[in-house]
């Protein structure tokens, strides 16, 4: 069996690509999955340690996460829809009505 | 007999506050139904007078029970009516001093003063009509009685406080009085300026007096009479200089109260009252409280003889110094103001000198004889004033009178000038024996009272102090002259104008009480005859070192002749030379014999020695000028203008102007200012963080993520 720390060596670098992907892309779409990709390496971590130390509870936050992913993502895309309705662009640039 | 024996084994002692109560009860009466001047009194003027009249008699008859009880108690008492004011050690009470000074004091006062309220029941009556003013009436007998209750309040205290308290009291009377027809006189307030004179001037004398008594509780630790006079001798054998002081500032007193040189200057003007207020209070008690105030203190004064001879010499020096200033008057009332001036220096001469007897004894007879020519100058006043108002209202005679050429009118006459009287004596002849009474017991003609009383002095101070026994005799020179003088022009010859042609004699409320003074003056002298020394033995209870002066009979004689001289020489001018000066035309006839023989000398005279004037100057316009000074440099432009104006308003100014510009306006407003510049300032920085765009916000976020997961890790690392 793997030791852990490949793991959670993964999940790090999937992490670091999600957030990188969040901070830098301009599509909100390609931004969610980034998200979706952090939150996966999130639970790749917990399934990681879960079986390590031999617990359920981290394989249960995982089917929680997985949840609230999934209600993220219909409520994000829900909002970039409408966004596209007003603005007929979703580019993340263009949304700075709220600049100071 | 047997009810003055009761009376003696009695010790009626502690009737002695109804001296002052009686009157006291008196004016209080008359001022709640006396009346407001200008409205009906409720009261008639005869029982106003009664009442004011009666006060002042219970008042003489509780003197006399007191007399009668000391007579068989000589050692008199003191009696405490209620304790007056206590700090600390010094206590005071109202007490009440009853020895033979005191009494012989009260029993002059009150009966000298009732029956001068008698007479004025009568002079006022014609008094208040002739000045248009008859609702006055019962504010005189006020005053009068108001004055008896001060006077006996200074004669009865037994302390130098309460004796001061009498002191101020009967200076005010006198200022009230001196002005009772405030609105008359020259101006329409020579009056009144007359009662701010006499007011103002005493108070310097007064000024004195308190001085001394500061001292003498400095150097006594009271200011009881008993305790005094026994440590007297003791404190002036450790500080001689301080019963000098005392004694000194005290003769200033005396000076401004009895009219002594250099503060004489108020009486003759104060002649400007009613002539009842002259003879009781300008002659015959008042003025007399320096002389009782000097014999009282007479245990002071014979402890310094410096003291002594000062006061003997100024009273001296006044008494020659008022005699010849009398002698060249025209009114009658002014040559008599300038015989009490005189009359009052032989008294404080011999008090000054300790021959404290002597001057009580002439005291008492002056008051009688002094009373007695005022009040008959009064009566030869309104006799002239009935005079001038029959002319003014006999047509026929007015009529004549305007086609001769003279022109009558009571504001060119003066019914007091003696150049406008003459030949009184066959149309008031009550008046004329009384006055000639006073006149001859004021020269000094035995066997009449002054010639006993003057003589006594004369003799002791022959005995001890022979410059004032020549000044003294002097002056009794020009006094049996200027009386011969008075009497020759107002009573002697032909009436030299209409309204003397028809004066007339005045009712019996006026002379009787005349009478009784002249029979005073006639037996006055009998108090203290040689060789029965009754007044001296009755004052030795007071004095221990009283001594009956002994009768001198080469003074005697040379004080007779002299005086028998001076009235041949007022004969030789005014009866003689006066009668031939009234043949010559009206225009050349000089109006004084004495004018022309004198010269120049009579005109110093009657212009009183230019005193006034040299007060005027020396005094008075350099006081003016300093208050002017005062009011208009110091206190108008620097004071005023500069001070007030100028540092005072102008700093304030300044001040408000630096706190409302640049405190309020600067300071405390760019605090306000400031935050909110400040805060706008922030505000404009941090809007710039506000992007709008939300990979900035996620930077942001994930930065911190990162640095709180890296401090975090740090530390696990640390541990």
């Amino acid at each position: 069996m793997l030791p852990v720390i490949y793991y959670i060596g993964l999940s790090a670098i999937l992490f670091t690509i999600g957030a990188l992907g969040v901070l830098i892309r301009r599509n909100p779409i390609v931004i969610f999955m980034s998200v979706e990709l952090m939150l996966n390496s999130a639970n790749l971590a917990f399934v990681a340690f879960a079986r390590a130390f031999g617990e359920l509870n981290g394989q249960i936050f995982v089917f929680f996460v997985m949840t609230v992913a999934a209600a993220e993502v219909a409520v994000g895309l829900a909002l970039i829809v409408a966004i596209f309705r007003s603005k007929h662009s979703i580019d993340v640039d263009q949304m700075n009505t709220l600049k100071g | 007999m047997a009810l003055i024996q009761t009376a003696q084994s009695l010790q009626l002692f502690y009737l002695v506050p109804w001296v002052i109560f009686f009157p006291v009860i008196g004016l209080l009466v008359n001022i709640i139904l006396g009346g407001k001047p200008g409205t009906k009194p409720l009261l008639g003027e005869k029982v106003i007078g009664t009442i004011a009249s009666l006060a002042s008699g219970l008042s003489f008859v509780v003197s006399v029970l007191l007399a009668l009880s000391l007579s068989g108690h000589p050692e008199g008492a003191t009696i405490t009516l209620l304790e007056w004011i206590k700090i600390g050690t010094l206590q005071i009470d109202w007490a009440f001093r009853v020895d033979t000074l005191s009494v012989t004091m009260m029993l002059v006062v009150s009966g000298v003063g009732t029956l001068i309220h008698i007479y004025a029941i009568g002079y006022m009556h014609a008094d208040v009509r002739h000045n248009d003013d008859p609702g006055r009436y019962g504010r005189f007998f006020v005053f009068m009685n108001l004055f008896i209750a001060a006077m006996m309040i200074l004669v009865t205290g037994s302390s130098y406080l309460v004796l001061f308290v009498g002191w101020e009291g009967v200076g005010l009377c006198s200022y009230l009085l001196i002005g009772f027809w405030y609105e008359k006189g020259k101006d329409g307030i020579g009056n009144a300026i007359a009662a701010k004179k006499a007011f103002v001037t005493t108070r310097i004398g007064d000024l004195g007096f308190l001085i001394a008594i500061f001292l003498m509780f400095w150097a006594f630790g009271s200011l009881q009479f008993e305790t005094i006079f026994a440590k007297a001798a003791e404190v002036a054998a450790a500080q001689p200089g301080i019963i000098l002081a005392i004694t000194l500032f005290m003769l200033l007193g005396v000076t401004g109260k009895s009219a002594q040189l250099p503060l004489y200057v108020w009486l003759p003007d104060a002649m400007a009252g009613p002539t009842p207020v002259s003879a009781l209070i300008h002659a015959a008690t008042m003025v007399t409280a320096g002389v009782y105030l000097v014999a009282r203190s007479n245990a002071l004064y014979s402890l310094v003889p410096e003291a002594q001879n000062i006061v003997a010499l100024v009273g001296g020096i006044t008494a020659l110094f008022a005699a010849t200033i009398a002698v060249a008057q025209f009114d009658i009332k002014k040559v008599l103001a300038y015989s009490t001036i005189s009359q009052l220096g032989f008294m404080v001469a011999a008090v000054g000198m300790g021959a404290t007897v002597a001057g009580m004894f002439h005291l008492v007879t002056h008051a009688f004889f002094k009373a007695l020519l005022f009040l008959s100058a009064g009566s030869v006043i309104q006799g002239m004033e009935q005079g001038l108002h029959h002319v003014e209202h006999d047509v026929g005679l007015k009529k004549k009178l305007k086609n001769e050429g003279v022109f009558m009118s009571e504001h060119h006459f003066d019914p007091q000038d003696m150049r406008n009287m003459g030949g009184l004596r066959s149309r008031m002849k009550v008046t004329y024996a009384v006055y000639l009474v006073g006149a001859l017991a004021l020269a000094g003609i035995f066997p009449l009272a002054g010639f006993w009383s003057k003589d006594e002095i004369l003799a002791d101070s022959l005995a001890t102090h022979p410059t004032v026994y020549w000044l003294l005799t002097i002056a009794a020179f020009f006094t049996a002259f200027y009386m011969g003088r008075q009497i020759l022009m107002v009573f002697f010859g032909k009436a030299r104008t209409e309204p003397a042609a028809h004066a007339q004699e005045n009712p019996p409320v006026m002379t009787v009480p005349l009478i009784l003074l002249a029979l005073l003056a006639v037996i006055g002298g009998a108090l203290n005859l040689p060789s029965l020394h009754t007044f001296a033995s009755w004052l030795e209870h007071t004095f221990p070192t009283a001594h009956a002066g002994e009768f001198n009979i080469v003074v005697a004689l040379i004080s007779t002749g002299l005086a028998l001289s001076a009235i041949f020489f007022a004969w030789m001018f005014y009866s003689l030379r006066y009668q031939e000066l009234q043949r010559l035309p009206f225009a050349k006839r000089p109006d004084d014999p004495l004018r022309s023989w004198l010269g120049p000398v009579f005109a110093v005279l009657e212009n009183k020695y230019k005193i006034d004037e040299l007060y005027k100057l020396v005094i008075l316009d350099p006081y003016v000028s300093l208050a002017g000074f005062l009011a208009q440099i110091v206190d108008g432009r620097f004071w005023h203008d500069w001070f007030h104006d100028v540092v005072i308003a102008g700093g304030f100014k300044l001040l408000t102007r630096v706190l409302a510009v640049r405190f309020d306006l600067g300071f405390i407003d760019g605090i306000a200012n400031g935050l909110a510049r400040l805060s706008q300032a922030t505000a404009a920085g941090m809007r710039r963080l506000q992007t709008g765009f939300v990979r900035n916000y996620a930077l942001a976020m994930f930065l911190g993520v990162v640095l709180i997961l890296g401090y975090l890790i740090v530390r696990v690392i640390a541990l």
